[in-house]
This record gives structure tokens, sequence and C-alpha cells, in this order.
């Protein structure tokens, strides 16, 4: 097993003799393991996704999986012949998540192995174990917010959305402009907190210094004159994205300095990414002073190295741990994507 | 395929707007036009070192090295890129 401190966001699971005792191609009675429901309700009210990656007939399984009434609980299931390392790739490609957050419970070692092999970064537990599940750390999210318990629908509208996204004929313009978005932006409240605190710790990709803060760390900036905390929430004509967006700015007589700026990766293909940005930079602008940016790379990360510098951000300085500061001369800040709808509270 | 025409054909391919209202020259800067989202850079910078062989450095991430097809082209020429991929 990995050894990863990571926090699960995602369990998939195998089918037969895992999720049910039997095989369903030999047309036996499977039925479900006892307690197994608990399990996945337990994990879905944390905000834990699940999935399956099973080798069976497609039609078959997920009728059971209907008659169980288990279908909504499934994102993005894979169920076929194909190597389950193959399954598991597309799964994290689908939900947009790092494999090391992934969970893999097959009763079959052949299975675990084959899929460790691919992924070594993966977690895989034997199916006897499913009634741990629960207990263990790394399923026990440190907070369960609004947006963790609604995650599984957050989920379920986006797999809306793409399969809307894919009938779509004509430009990527107007499909956006079709979603009806509304860009939130406004000061951090004491509810807002724990949500913070989330999104620092699960965000990877849009995060421009992957440093993880606390929740009392969190509410003293958000008490503090010198800073401004500032979390975003997108929705459409699908429903809310929850709060997808923070940023930490340290405030002084001739800077306004970004501390903290990240976005959650459910939103990347929106197209809404530099929507904070320039909202900071026009602020800023507006006051008079001069901005800055921290920027660390992580592994993961680059994609905010190119927003920053496509947004005419400078290098400052760089120092030997690789803490990078950036500067901008605000003489050139993108507009607002015309697609969004963006209130400033 | 000419490396300027492969270049535009990337673009037109990412545009966010209808091809037939997205006339450009190569000289047009494609930023200021409206015609790419924030998701574009990203993708360009993919796009130039997959299918051109060319490792962006940090140093070359200025968006005037990457705003017309003109100045990605020279930006590929420069860095030794461009061959005809497989």
């Amino acid at each position: 097993m990995a050894e990863s401190t990571k926090e699960i966001k995602c369990v998939v699971w195998d089918l037969d003799n895992t999720l049910w005792d039997g095989t369903l191609v030999e047309h036996d009675d499977v039925k479900l393991k006892p307690g197994v429901v608990d399990v996945i309700e337990t994990l879905d009210s944390r905000g834990i996704l699940h999935s399956i990656s099973s080798k069976n007939n497609y039609d078959d399984a997920m009728e059971k999986i209907k008659q169980l009434g288990l279908e909504e609980y499934f994102l993005y299931p894979e169920i076929h012949w194909n190597a389950k390392s193959s399954s598991l790739g597309r799964i994290r490609e689908n939900i947009n998540i790092a494999m090391d957050t992934i969970l893999f419970i097959d009763d079959q070692p052949f299975e675990r192995e084959e899929v460790e092999s691919e992924h070594p970064d993966i977690t895989t537990i034997d199916a006897a174990e499913y009634k741990k599940l629960p207990d263990l750390l790394r399923l026990n999210p440190r907070f369960i917010t609004r947006d963790s318990k609604k995650r599984r629908k957050m989920y379920l509208d986006d797999i809306k959305r793409k399969v809307e996204e894919e009938d779509y004929e004509g430009p990527q313009e107007e499909f956006l402009a079709s979603l009806n978005m509304h860009f939130v932006i406004h000061d951090a409240k004491e509810e807002d907190l724990k949500r913070a605190e989330e999104l620092t710790v699960r965000t990877n990709q849009l995060n421009a210094t992957g440093l993880t803060y606390d929740y009392d760390e969190l509410d003293a900036f958000r008490l503090s004159e010198k800073h401004k905390l500032l979390v975003c929430e997108l929705t459409d004509k699908y429903g809310s994205y929850g709060k997808i967006g923070l940023a930490l700015i340290e405030i002084s007589e001739e800077y306004r300095h970004l501390k903290l700026m990240l976005m959650s990766c459910r939103v990347m293909a929106r197209g809404v990414g530099t929507v904070l940005l320039s909202h900071i930079m026009q602020e800023t602008k507006k006051a008079g002073k001069k901005l800055l940016a921290d920027f660390k790379h992580t592994n993961r990360n680059r994609q905010m190295y190119v927003g920053y510098k496509f947004a005419n951000f400078k290098e400052k300085s760089c120092d030997e741990k690789g803490n990078i500061l950036f500067e901008s001369d605000l003489s050139m800040i993108q507009p607002f994507p015309p697609y969004i709808d963006i209130k400033i509270f | 395929m000419e490396l300027k025409d492969k270049i535009r054909k990337f673009i037109e391919n990412n545009l966010v707007v209808f091809e037939d209202e997205a006339e450009f020259e190569d000289s047009d800067n494609i930023f200021e036009m409206g015609f790419v989202n924030s998701l574009f850079a990203m993708k360009l910078v993919n796009y130039i070192e997959s299918e051109m062989g060319i490792q962006v450095a940090n140093d070359d991430l200025e968006i005037s090295n990457f705003n017309s097809v003109d100045r990605i082209a020279e930006f590929i020429n420069t860095k030794g890129g461009g061959a005809p991929s497989q």
C-alpha cells in the first residue's frame, strides 16, 4: 500500500465478491455485502466520491446496481473487460483528481497488483476490509462542509454539463454563454472558513503556492485590517459549483500582496480562471498601489505559473527555495469574459 | 504543412468565437482581440511542447512570445523546433 497520507477523495469499488457476494456472469443471485450500503452512505456524507471498476457486462451490472438503488452513488463507472489500470486512469481523468487521492477496493490480489503496477501512487485495499473504511484516517476529512456534502451532486451536475457540451455544435463561447454563469466574489465570512481551509488542502493544479492554512489562521486574516480574504462562488443553470476560489491579500502602504490564490480544478474548463485575478488587479489599480504575488512551483501547478505570466506578471525575485515573487505594473488587465455575469460584494 | 499554417489551425480549433467571425492576420494579437480565453494559454504551451518538441522554459513564458501567429512561429524557430511531426 502506498504510504501517502493525503485525504482520499474517491473510493473505486470492484463488484463481484467486493460490493456483493457472488459472480454476476455466473448467474449467481448476488447479495450485497452486509453493511456495505452504510459504508457507502457514510463516506458519501463526508464528501467522498464513489466509482466502480469491474470486469462484467456493462448492461447487466448497471441493471443490478439500479435494482439495488445505488446508481446515484457511482460516478463514471468503468464496467467492461479491459485492464483495471486503464479504468482507474479514466476515472482519475474524468473526476480530475490525483491518483494518490484514490482508494481501490477489490477482492482479487491480481487486480490490485495490476492497478498498483501502473499507478504506484494509488492506495488499494482487500475487499475483506470494507467495514473498516469509515474508520481509516484518510477517509476522515478534517472538515465536512456544506460543499463536501453536496460534492456528489455537483459532480453529477458536471456530468450533465459535459454531455451537453459534447453535443453542442458551435463555438465554445456560445456554449459557455448558454450556461448562464454567475461568478460572485465576496469577503470571506466566518461560515466560509471551513470550506476555505478545505480548498487550501484539496486544490493542487490551480494553486499558486501549495501552502495550506488552517481555520484559525484564516480567521485571523479575515479579521485583520492588513488583510483581505476573498471567496468566490460559481453558479450556472444546473446549480452551484460551490465556493470554488480563494485569495488572501496582504495590504501595505505601497503594495497589495497576493499571498495565496487558488481555484478549484472543477471549474477549469469554464474559462473563469482569470476572473478573480483580474478583479484583484482592477481593485489594486484603483487604490493606486502595486500588485505583488507569491508563487511556488509544486509538481502540479504549472498552469498557475502560465496564468500569472500571461497576465503580464514579471518575476521580481526568486529565492534559493524556489519562492517566486511576481510583480505586475497593472498596465495590462485581462477583461472579464463576456459570457459570465460577475458580482462583487 | 507550413509552420504558420499549423499554428493558425491550432488557434482556430481553440477559438471561443465562431470561426467566420474570427478573421485575424498572422500579425494580429489574438489575446487582445478576445478570441481566446484563460484556458488557451496552457493549451498553447502544451501544444508547442508536445507537437514541436520544445521545452518552454519559465523565462520564455512571456505573452509577447505567444500573442500572434508570427510571434509563435518566431519563437518556435528560435528554439529550433517545428520539425514536421510524425
